[in-house]
């Protein structure tokens, strides 16, 4: 059975708490009363351990949640990115989209946004299977500009904001912006693409925030 | 006097443009950071007389790089009268958010399309009026370096309108309601208009912000307040936003006004492409190493040096002077300033224009060749992976190359290399392990027709290089650098600017060692007859003999003081005279390359890098020279080689 909103939300909170952030204690206060967690126990994604009431995860609960907090990493970067939504509605909106993103829906979605390491809050993106596969079979629409094929014609369609500020304005002088075509030149022993009519040599470390889609 | 400031790009023709304007020289190449100083001449244009100032390149006026923040010092503290931003013809799309930048900050800007004849040769067709009409400034069409376009742009100085509009919401920002707030705050007066200080303060300016917190003591706190919530706001950094509307705005203008027609794949382009390519441009760059070799070594080193010294200064000037000297001078201890063994032309002049002169001379052309031809940013990105071994990236190949021609002058150079750490490390490789071309002559001469001896010496000094880079990069703290270079085209050099660039160079370079060569000539002199000298030599006969030297040669070693390649020119005395041959003659030549570095070197270093650093670096360097030197010659006299 599918599990509720609510008790998606619970998971996916506990998990960064516990798991990302790697705190003993879970701050998330527990109304022992409260349907959804009165279900994710029934479940067995959770436990509730007495004298004080704690929270935690079991082994099957931490994958589900794990599979939460995916998918609204990645519901966030689809809209920023790619939906170009209005940036305060981002975490509303995206906490409503997640649920939508079922059993395989997800890793659709990061394939098309090319596999994505972070949101673009700068949190990882935990990988899903269709990332291992992805780096076996190179079938993406989107993908760094590392993976792009030499002299094949691509659009820019977001940069790795979360990098270090030097890099985003470096690339931002290069003119290298969403929306510019791109052509990857060569990739050793240097990265070298072609934006309108400038060439530039760049490393790996700049061209693996550039993001292309083929065109 | 009014002034004019050119702005734009890095290797868009800024220099030479400038030089157009003023008849001035300043060094102009084919690879961006050529210009790393702030160059001002005059010009009359029409009746009035302009002060034009040329700047290092500038991407967007949120700096990156120190060259940046220099442009910027400049449009901000000057309060230019016109600002003209030259950009390439080729990348409107790329250069126009500059445009836009200075008019948003309220600049009198003309904008010039600059290197047009390879515009329409890329097939790019601008609508110049359309341009203009779009953008509210006057547009020129130039190709500076063949002087095209330059009458058009004075006539457009000349008549340029003393009201120019407002700029603000030229670009709907989706922040405008931000902008206009901070604006609404800000009481002060600014260098620039107060919608270009809101929108700078917004994407997190350093500089803006202590402007501003200095000029709006009670409303600072407010004002950073308002700044946290918008940026709060957005997911992205707000510099992103702001450059993705801006170039929004530019994309639906550049679709107005460029046509692009398909262009063929040129030459020029299938050339690059080798050069570039790793297979092809290691091969290149080792043919290129060889033919530098056969001019610089070999036709400058030895051919024009031997002709130089042995007959021009030994069959000619030396006995002529001699001859002079004594006739009109009878006491000895005078004859010595001028002539003999240590005289100011015997020894110093001759050094210098015999031995240094043609050796630099055609270094220097070679070197200018190469930089025109847009080479240097291409060798940059072959070995951008090498140099991030030894804590550099590729860019530092330009100050490092240089400094095969001259140390102090790729010391200033490393200022274009983006950290700290960048910068300190280059100025050290280039102290320690780098010849310049003077002494990478003499030691090529010395060195000549002994394989063996010039391949442990190279070697040696390549793994000096490589392991000390290596190590300092463990050492010293900092951010990782990262390599980003724009390729510019290939080109081919124009003989007017490479003879003109060497000229300027070998005058510089004159002007630098002559009155040092004088001066040492003198000091010895003096050294000499207050017997001073005969000391010096002796302390210095220690550490030379410990690595198993000759005591002669300590005099060369304390020629090396002054400079390292007179160091090297007082070897080459040892080595015709044979005293020195064989390992010591290596070991001699290894503990030259290294020794310290020439006092030029030393004060630019000082200026750069700052007196502590220098004075560090001089410590490590002196005693490291000859701790190398006795290494080697351990090594070798216990094996028992003889070379």
């Amino acid at each position: 059975m599918t599990l509720s909103d609510r008790a998606e939300e619970i998971l996916e909170a506990l998990w960064i708490e516990l798991v990302e952030e790697k705190k003993e204690i879970c701050r998330v206060s527990i109304l022992k009363d409260d349907e959804a967690i009165k279900n994710l126990v029934r479940l067995g994604y959770i436990e509730i351990k007495s004298p004080q009431n704690q929270i935690q995860l079991t082994k099957k609960g931490e994958a589900e949640a794990r599979s939460c907090v995916r998918r609204h990493r990645l519901a966030e970067r689809l809209l920023v990115d790619i939906l170009d939504c209005k940036k305060k509605l981002v975490h509303e909106t995206s906490c409503k989209f997640e649920h939508f993103l079922h059993k395989g829906l997800d890793d659709n979605i990061c394939t098309l946004l090319g596999h994505p390491r972070t949101c673009p809050h700068g949190k990882p993106i935990p990988e899903g299977p269709c990332c291992k596969d992805a780096k076996r079979k190179p079938e993406k629409l989107i993908m760094p500009l590392t993976e792009l094929e030499i002299n094949r014609k691509a659009r820019i369609s977001y940069l790795q904001t979360q990098e270090r500020n030097v890099v985003l304005q470096k690339l931002i002088a290069m003119g290298a912006l969403p929306m510019t075509e791109i052509t990857l030149l060569q990739r050793f022993p240097s990265y070298v693409f072609q934006v309108g009519k400038s060439k530039f040599a760049v490393d790996r470390e700049l061209a693996s925030c550039i993001y292309v889609r083929v065109i | 006097m009014r002034k004019i400031v050119l702005v734009g790009s890095p290797n868009v023709g800024k220099s030479v443009l400038f030089n157009a304007l003023t008849k001035k020289y300043v060094t102009v190449s084919n690879y961006p950071g050529t210009t790393v100083e702030v160059s001002r001449g005059k010009a009359k244009i029409g009746e009035a007389e302009y002060q034009i100032i040329d700047t290092p390149g500038m991407y967007s006026l949120l700096p990156i790089t120190e060259e940046e923040r220099v442009a910027r010092r400049i449009l901000l503290e000057e309060k230019p009268d016109l600002v003209i931003h030259v950009i390439d013809a080729k990348n409107l799309e790329r250069m126009l958010p500059l445009t836009i930048q200075l008019l948003e900050s309220g600049f009198p800007t003309i904008l010039v399309l600059n290197i047009m004849d390879e515009a329409e040769k890329e097939g790019i067709i601008i609508n110049k009026n359309l341009l203009e009409k779009e953008l509210g400034i006057p547009v020129v069409g130039a190709v500076s370096i063949t002087g095209e376009g330059i009458e058009e742009l004075k006539n457009r100085i000349i008549s340029f309108p003393q009201k120019t509009r407002d700029y603000e919401g030229f670009i709907s920002y989706s922040l405008k309601d931000e902008i206009e707030n901070i604006e609404s705050i800000l009481t002060s007066s600014y260098p620039i208009s107060k919608w270009m200080v809101a929108l700078l303060l917004l994407q997190e300016d350093e500089e803006i912000r202590k402007m501003v917190e200095e000029r709006e003591k009670n409303n600072f706190p407010y004002i950073s307040q308002i700044v946290e919530k918008v940026r709060s706001r957005y997911v992205n950094p707000l510099s992103y936003e702001v450059a993705l509307q801006r170039q929004h705005k530019v994309r639906e203008i550049v679709e107005k006004v460029v046509k692009v027609k398909e262009a063929k794949v040129t030459f020029q382009e299938i050339l690059s492409r080798l050069t570039m390519n790793p297979l092809t441009g290691f091969p290149i760059f080792l043919l290129i190493i060889y033919l530098l070799y056969e001019f610089v070594g070999v036709f400058g080193a030895q051919i024009s040096v031997d002709f130089l010294e042995k007959t021009i200064f030994g069959q000619y000037i030396n006995p002529f002077v001699t001859k002079l000297v004594t006739s009109l001078i009878p006491w000895k201890i005078v004859q010595d300033l001028f002539v003999h063994e240590y005289g100011i032309i015997t020894l110093g002049m001759r050094y210098a224009v015999a031995i240094i002169l043609p050796i630099v001379a055609t270094f220097f052309i070679a070197f200018s060749i190469i930089e025109d031809t847009g080479y240097l940013p291409r060798l940059a990105m072959l070995i951008d992976r090498m140099f991030k071994k030894i804590g550099l990236n590729g860019r530092a190949v330009i100050p490092i190359v240089l400094g095969f021609g001259c140390d102090t002058m790729a010391v200033m150079v490393t200022r274009t290399l983006e950290t700290k750490r960048e910068r300190i490390i280059a100025s050290f490789l280039l102290a320690l392990a780098i010849p310049c071309s003077a002494q990478l002559g003499v030691i090529l001469a010395l060195l000549s027709g002994n394989a063996p001896l010039f391949a442990i010496w190279a070697g040696v000094i390549a793994s000096i290089f490589v392991l000390i880079g290596y190590l300092s990069s463990k050492i010293m703290p900092g951010e990782k650098p990262i390599f980003y270079m724009e390729v510019p085209p290939l080109r081919l050099p124009k003989i007017s600017n490479v003879l003109t660039k060497t000229y300027t160079r070998v005058e510089w370079y004159l002007k630098e060692v002559f009155p040092l060569f004088i001066m040492a000539s003198v000091l010895i002199w003096i050294g000499k007859v207050t017997r001073l000298f005969d000391l010096l030599v002796r302390l210095m006969g220690y550490p030379v003999q410990w690595i198993g030297l000759p005591k002669d040669s300590a005099v060369a070693f304390l020629f090396g003081f002054f400079r390292r390649d007179f160091g090297a020119a007082g070897l080459f005395d040892l080595k015709r005279s044979g005293v020195l041959t064989g390992v010591p003659l290596l070991v001699a030549v290894i503990t030259m390359t290294l020794f310290i570095p020439c006092i030029a070197q030393f004060s630019m270093t000082v200026k750069e890098r700052g007196l502590k650093t220098a004075l560090l670096m001089a410590g490590f360097i002196f005693p490291f020279a000859f701790l190398i030197g006795g290494i080697v010659n351990l090594i070798l006299t216990t094996l028992g080689v003889s070379l």
